[in-house]
């Protein structure tokens, strides 16, 4: 790797520039196994797993990754399937020329404490690699587990989707139900080729305490379609992120979902941003957001740099209690007189007329009310595949509207 | 079916209608006619129990029971079903899942939005970008799965066009009178169990429904054959009779013109 240990050395104190700064020192940083497979999570920690849409038993996915702490445990790849699978740190060892052309190449190492934290420890997390042409239709599972009280976690991702190549992930990140405090540091770097598409879902259950810290930036070429889906309904302490994609070719198109509630004692600090760098690019990025009395500041930045692109942002709130916060910051940025960047944001309560006409199909208030919020969190994804977008549904199904919240 | 007594309603502390009296029978359909903003649709929210509504004083019966106070889900459970004239959109939530809410099984869902014409909008969220005439027929649809035992509609044929009047209209009368909803020229697509693909599905099989009707032009009473008509004035049912003849008499001379003619001999 070749990055500048002295400057990243005094990087270790940048603060980033949203979000609460997280002190290192409060939390046990270290690279203890603990735990050697998930056989020996707890029958609580395998049932965060599943939330999170991990399958334990494989069914159904094309491969497999878990990481617990900061050791990676599982690191399978069905048989016959044509991807490459491994911890980002062997993968380093393993391909050397890849390492010079990919990592710390979409996210600057220098970014923040917390990028230059993850580049100077031991290496771990996913690193896939589609080679060109290579359509993989049954998900990749992939899963980053905080196992022990107090933790810091550092993942690196690195994905190369070569010209042409599909995938779909599905990333889940979860803590032990006995974990309360931790911190988890998430460095990804998405490589989308030519005419490439993936589809990335993310789904989140952290401890009520852990503070995460995601880093992402994917760089979307000619024709290629990036798709990002988050989605965070449990309660956790402290989210900052604000994944960037850079549409660098022809044609290259991203969109991102993200479905959000904040219960009281939750910061959301979730954002979205497109750089339209050339001509023909498209972006999407839509916020459904709802506070049951946590904050949620919902960032967005549609940057068209270049003539003839076209981008929307879009983000709606829903106010369930008069404790919570919910601030939307959508900005636009356009460089040339011919872009089309539009922005739609509204936050409000639920109006009355909805819960009125459901009332008068038979609903009561109650249900009434959480069938407008289900509405509301239900996004249609199109073009997500249908194992997916169940997965989605059900996380949804198991959110709950309660009016006295 | 539905009997109101000396009922008055204020909206936002303003009262709307004073004293009005009403009651329609088991498998009567009454149709209130009256210029706009003078409390047509203020009384129709009233049985209907919506908040803004404030009853201050009368009672409100249904099938015996009093609902005055009754909340809005109750009196539907009890078979009051409604179709207002700008229903809001419920994002996220397909017209699929609606008439699921409202009672329907999956295979009615599907023979009704047939006769509706409505198949591909079951996927869409409820009236997200519909249409005028297609809300009208969304709302049908909503109420057919509801199977209420009374109908309330107001101004069923605003903002439909003329080739859609006539499903709008066969519909309504198909859930007032699904048994024998009347064939030949006036049924020549859904809502004529003669015409139904399975003969079997009839879900609203029960007949004897009893409406009430808001109506400007009175297009709708072309397919749903009408018994009494009330002009609304001044807040008040000024006066009751025969609803073509009050008709034509509005068409020709004005509510109030009418009101002073017409009342005198209308009133029984």
């Amino acid at each position: 790797m070749s990055v500048n240990k002295e400057k990243l050395t005094e990087a270790l104190d940048k603060k980033a520039i949203y979000g609460e700064d997280l002190n290192f020192t409060s939390y046990d940083d270290n690279d203890t196994v603990r735990i050697k497979s998930t056989d020996e999570l707890s029958a609580g920690g395998k049932k965060k797993l599943e939330r999170v849409g991990i399958e334990l038993d494989e069914a159904g996915r094309s491969a497999t990754f878990v990481q617990v702490d900061n050791a990676a445990v599982t690191v399978n790849v069905k048989k016959d399937t044509p991807l490459v699978l491994m911890n980002t740190g062997d993968a380093a060892k393993a391909f050397p020329e890849l390492v010079e052309k990919y990592w710390w190449k979409a996210v600057s190492p220098e970014t923040d404490k917390y990028t230059a934290k993850t580049a100077l420890e031991k290496e771990t997390g996913y690193f896939i690699h589609v080679k060109a042409g290579t359509k993989i239709s049954a998900p990749l599972q992939a899963c980053v587990f905080m196992g022990h009280e107090d933790q810091l976690q550092r993942v690196h991702n690195v994905i190369i989707m070569e010209e042409g190549s599909e995938l779909n992930i599905i990333s889940g990140c979860a803590s032990d139900p006995t974990v309360e405090n931790g911190v988890h540091i998430g460095i990804s770097e998405f490589f989308i080729g030519k005419n490439a598409k993936m589809t990335f879902t993310m789904i989140h259950s952290w401890g009520e305490k852990v503070a995460v810290r995601p880093r992402t930036v994917a760089i979307v070429d000619e024709g290629g379609l990036y798709m990002s889906n988050y989605v965070c309904l449990d309660k956790v302490a402290d989210v900052q992120m604000y994944p960037t994609c850079r549409l660098i070719g022809k044609g290259a198109t991203a969109r991102l979902n993200s479905i959000l509630v904040a219960p009281e004692g939750a910061h959301l600090d979730i954002g979205g941003k497109a750089i339209l760098e050339v001509s023909g690019t498209k972006a999407e990025i839509i916020t459904r957001s709802i506070s049951t009395g946590g904050t949620i500041i919902n960032r967005g930045l549609l940057q068209g740099l270049a003539e003839g692109v076209r981008a929307h942002l879009e983000c709606n709130g829903l106010m369930l209690n008069d404790k919570g916060r919910i601030y939307a910051i959508p900005e636009l940025d356009a460089h040339t007189g011919n872009s089309e960047l539009s922005h739609e944001a509204a936050v409000g309560r639920i109006a009355p007329e909805e819960i009125e006409y459901l009332m008068a199909r038979g609903l009561d208030e109650e249900e009434a009310a959480a069938t407008i919020v289900r509405g509301f969190l239900n996004i249609n994804i199109e073009g997500l595949p249908e194992s997916l977008e169940k997965k989605i549904t059900d996380t949804l199904d198991t959110f709950t509207y309660n009016k006295g919240m | 079916m539905l009997k109101i007594e000396n009922l008055s309603v204020a909206v936002n502390g303003r009262e709307i209608l004073h004293d009005i009296n009403l009651h329609i029978r088991p498998g009567e359909v009454h149709v209130l006619f009256g210029p706009n903003g003078i409390g047509k649709s203020t009384l129709m929210s009233a049985i209907m129990g919506f908040e803004r509504y404030e009853i201050t004083k009368g009672k409100i019966y249904f099938k015996g029971q009093d609902i005055t106070n009754a909340p809005v889900f109750e009196r539907a459970k009890l078979g009051i079903g409604i179709m207002i004239q700008r229903p809001p959109t419920i994002r996220g939530l397909s017209l699929r899942q609606m008439e699921g809410i409202c009672g329907a099984t999956p295979e009615e869902t599907e023979h009704m939005a047939e006769w509706m014409d409505l198949n591909k909008f079951l996927d869409r969220s409820v009236n997200e970008g519909f249409s005028g005439g297609e809300i009208k027929r969304s709302e049908l649809l909503q109420l057919m799965a509801q199977k209420p035992e009374l109908l309330l509609l107001d101004e069923p044929e605003s903002g439909v066009d003329v080739e859609n009047i006539a499903l709008v209209g066969r519909a309504a009368n198909y859930i007032l009178n699904s048994a024998t909803a009347a064939c030949g020229k006036a049924c020549d697509r859904p809502c004529c169990p003669h015409n139904f693909k399975d003969v079997q599905v009839n879900p609203l099989g029960k007949s004897n429904r009893s409406g009430l009707i808001i109506t400007h032009l009175g297009h709708i009473l072309k397919y749903v054959p009408a018994d009494t008509g009330h002009i609304v004035f001044d807040g008040t049912l000024a006066c009751s009779g025969d609803p073509e003849e009050m008709l034509s008499c509005i068409g020709q001379s004005g509510y109030e013109h009418c009101i002073h003619q017409g009342c005198r001999r209308w009133k029984k």
